[in-house]
């Protein structure tokens, strides 16, 4: 918002001479954010580390054909060998291939969870921040609730509760998956609509639209077209965030043995499995542990990077 | 403070706290499955007898009597019986409960000690190498999920060194200096694993607070009167700057829970937490319902006193 003063003056003034004061080569909207992202060296790393996971599991089981539940007494609980990177766990199936596996539910139950949040969170805050007055009051009540539930014990209550009906709906897999990401998406969009509700309330109030209005925009088109997507920054920094938030949530509850079933192995799952042979077979825990630690770390430094990139009045 | 401000939070804290029963009550409410359910399947029981069972329980009444038969039962402390454990649900978790509140206790006084004294350090020095190094280091501390860092130190304390215990034992054979001592050792990874998590997201609260009120005026002001650095900072920047934390400590109060939980059932000390998750393995619905309902009370119970607090570190607070 800053920058847009000195602009707007020289645009004011001369509109030839305003041309020769910018830089030659003109920069898209998109590109500046890319220039200010690359700045974030840690988050550049990171994102060449995420898009390295996401190549493996997504490429992985065309490289790697070892099926996932392989069955082999005679090569169980090995350490990490040729024939098996990973090594192998307590029915000596192959870890990595199993890791494989498990890394796309992860990675989808995070994306997933992280768009239910998104789109809970941006509808109140949206109606929150457009109607004010009593409705603006109740939503930022139910925002305020919902920030002070205790997240897991109701997450496991709601799992528990549940679980039966969704997996006859749905089938195991299916069930567990959509109550999983129903949840958790519904669980993380308090912070994502009170972004939006604060980007709207000052918005909102901007000349354009104003100007917007005055030319006879609905409300509708006001807010989908103006104020949304100069309000999307914050929110997408903050989606990015919950898509880590949302990966250790998964992995928490698989950990517990009350997420995923036993033959889905995500990573929280192969960590529950391993916890009992950390003294034979260390390398079981370490891989599906490190890998989360690896996502979860590379995510939260791009959505730090982001953050320089999308919202640059919170650079100090 | 005046006796209003701290009414008035009480009083804003009873919607909340009925607002989560609320919440609670509709999850159940929603469930499917009858408490009953066993019955029909089962030719023993008549439906006659069904009915009048259902009758007598009031299951069959609109939903929002139920919910308030519900909620005073569970404010005059009937919370129900635990069939698995064959005794009432608020004798057990108030027997579980001490352990988890000191466990979670320690957990904040280690994350408030270390973050911040680095918090404070790193803002002072923006930019420098070592706020580059503590900030790398608060975003590994809190992308480590609390079962991966328990099992790290199980593996390194436990295993590898021998060190440390890795089961939390809850009856110590010993007395005196010995039965501190057996309970410090038990205590330090599950409290260390809870802690640096904590304290990893805390450091980035600190430091950007420390800076938001480094750069006022009052500041300079001190510092031109000739106060010497080290008084500067402690005396007129953290003083001040340490108020927004108070708050943010108490909103990281239900993801701390989430943490306990986890570590409870990793060291598998007889808390709550693992208190919850024996419950739900076993269906246990009246446990499990009871210690949410205690786990949001806490949270509520944390933002009061963070709201009160907060009222007494900031006086303008309490006027508005």
């Amino acid at each position: 918002m800053a920058g847009s003063t000195p602009a707007s003056l020289s645009v004011d003034s001369a509109t030839g001479a305003a041309l020769t004061d910018r830089p030659a080569r003109s920069t898209s909207l998109g590109g500046e954010a890319w220039r200010r992202f690359r700045k974030h060296r840690l988050a550049v790393v990171s994102m060449v580390v995420l898009l390295l996971i996401i190549a493996a599991i997504g490429l992985g089981p065309f490289v790697w054909k070892v099926p996932i539940n392989d069955i082999d007494f005679g090569a169980k609980l090995r350490g990490p060998s040729l024939t098996h990177p990973f090594g192998t766990d307590d029915l000596g199936q192959d870890v990595l291939a199993r890791m494989i596996y498990g890394g796309r539910i992860s990675l989808a139950v995070g994306l997933a969870a992280m768009f239910v949040a998104l789109i809970v969170g941006v509808m109140i805050g949206a109606i929150a921040g457009m109607a004010s007055g009593r409705v603006d009051a109740a939503l930022m009540w139910m925002t305020d609730l919902f920030l002070s539930l205790p997240q897991l014990p109701l997450l496991l209550l709601v799992i528990y509760l549940f679980r039966d009906a969704l997996k006859s709906m749905f089938g195991v897999e299916m069930g567990v998956f959509v109550l999983i990401v129903l949840v958790i998406g519904g669980l993380r969009w308090m912070p994502v609509a009170r972004l939006v509700r604060a980007q709207f309330l000052s918005l909102r109030e901007k000349e354009f639209v104003e100007a917007a209005r005055a030319l006879g925009a609905s409300r509708i088109r006001l807010v989908i077209r103006h104020i949304l997507p100069n309000a999307m920054g914050p929110v997408i920094v903050a989606g990015t965030i919950d898509v880590a938030a949302a990966i250790i949530a998964e992995s928490t509850l698989s950990f517990l043995g009350l997420g995923f079933p036993p033959d889905v192995p995500t990573w929280g799952r192969v960590l529950f499995d391993a916890k009992d042979y950390l003294d034979i077979a260390p390398h079981w825990a370490l891989f599906p542990g490190a890998l989360i630690f690896l996502t979860v770390l590379s995510i939260n430094f791009i959505g730090d990077g982001l953050r320089d990139a999308l919202d640059p009045r919170r650079v100090l | 403070m005046s006796r209003t401000y701290i009414l008035r939070r009480v009083l804003i804290a009873i919607p909340s706290l009925l607002g989560i029963s609320l919440v609670l009550y509709t999850v159940l409410a929603l469930a499917p499955g009858d408490p009953f359910g066993e019955l029909v399947t089962n030719p023993n029981v008549p439906p006659e007898v069904r009915i009048a069972l259902r009758e007598k329980f009031g299951l069959d009444d609109p939903v929002w009597i139920r919910y308030v038969r519900w909620l005073s039962a569970m404010l005059q402390g009937d919370w129900g019986f635990s069939f698995v454990s064959r005794m009432d649900v608020d004798d057990l978790i108030l027997q579980r409960l001490p352990t988890t509140v000191a466990v979670i206790g320690a957990a904040q006084l280690l994350a408030i000690t270390v973050a911040i004294p680095i918090g404070v350090l790193a803002a002072t020095r923006p930019y420098s190498v070592f706020d580059q190094i503590a900030n790398t280091l608060a975003f590994v501390g809190f992308s480590l999920p609390t079962f991966f860092t328990g099992l790290l130190l199980i593996l390194i304390f436990s295993v590898q060194l021998d060190w440390l215990p890795f089961v939390y034992r809850s009856d110590v054979q010993a007395t005196g200096w010995k039965w501190w001592w057996e309970q410090f050792r038990q205590s330090i990874m599950p409290v260390t694993v809870l802690g640096l998590f904590q304290g990893a997201a805390l450091v980035r609260y600190v430091r950007s607070s420390v800076l938001d009120v480094i750069k006022l005026d009052y500041v300079t002001t001190a510092r031109s009167k000739g106060i010497g650095e080290p008084k500067v900072i402690t005396k007129h920047v953290v003083r001040n700057a340490l108020i927004p934390v108070v708050t943010l400590v108490a909103l990281q109060l239900p993801v701390v829970f989430g943490g306990a939980i986890v570590t409870e059932q990793i060291f598998r000390i007889p808390g709550i937490g693992s208190l919850l998750i024996s419950a739900i393995l076993a269906n246990d619905t009246p446990v499990i319902m009871g210690v949410t309902f205690v786990f949001s009370c806490l949270v509520v119970a944390f933002n009061l006193i963070a709201d009160i607090v907060y009222g007494w570190l900031d006086p303008r607070i309490a006027f508005r």
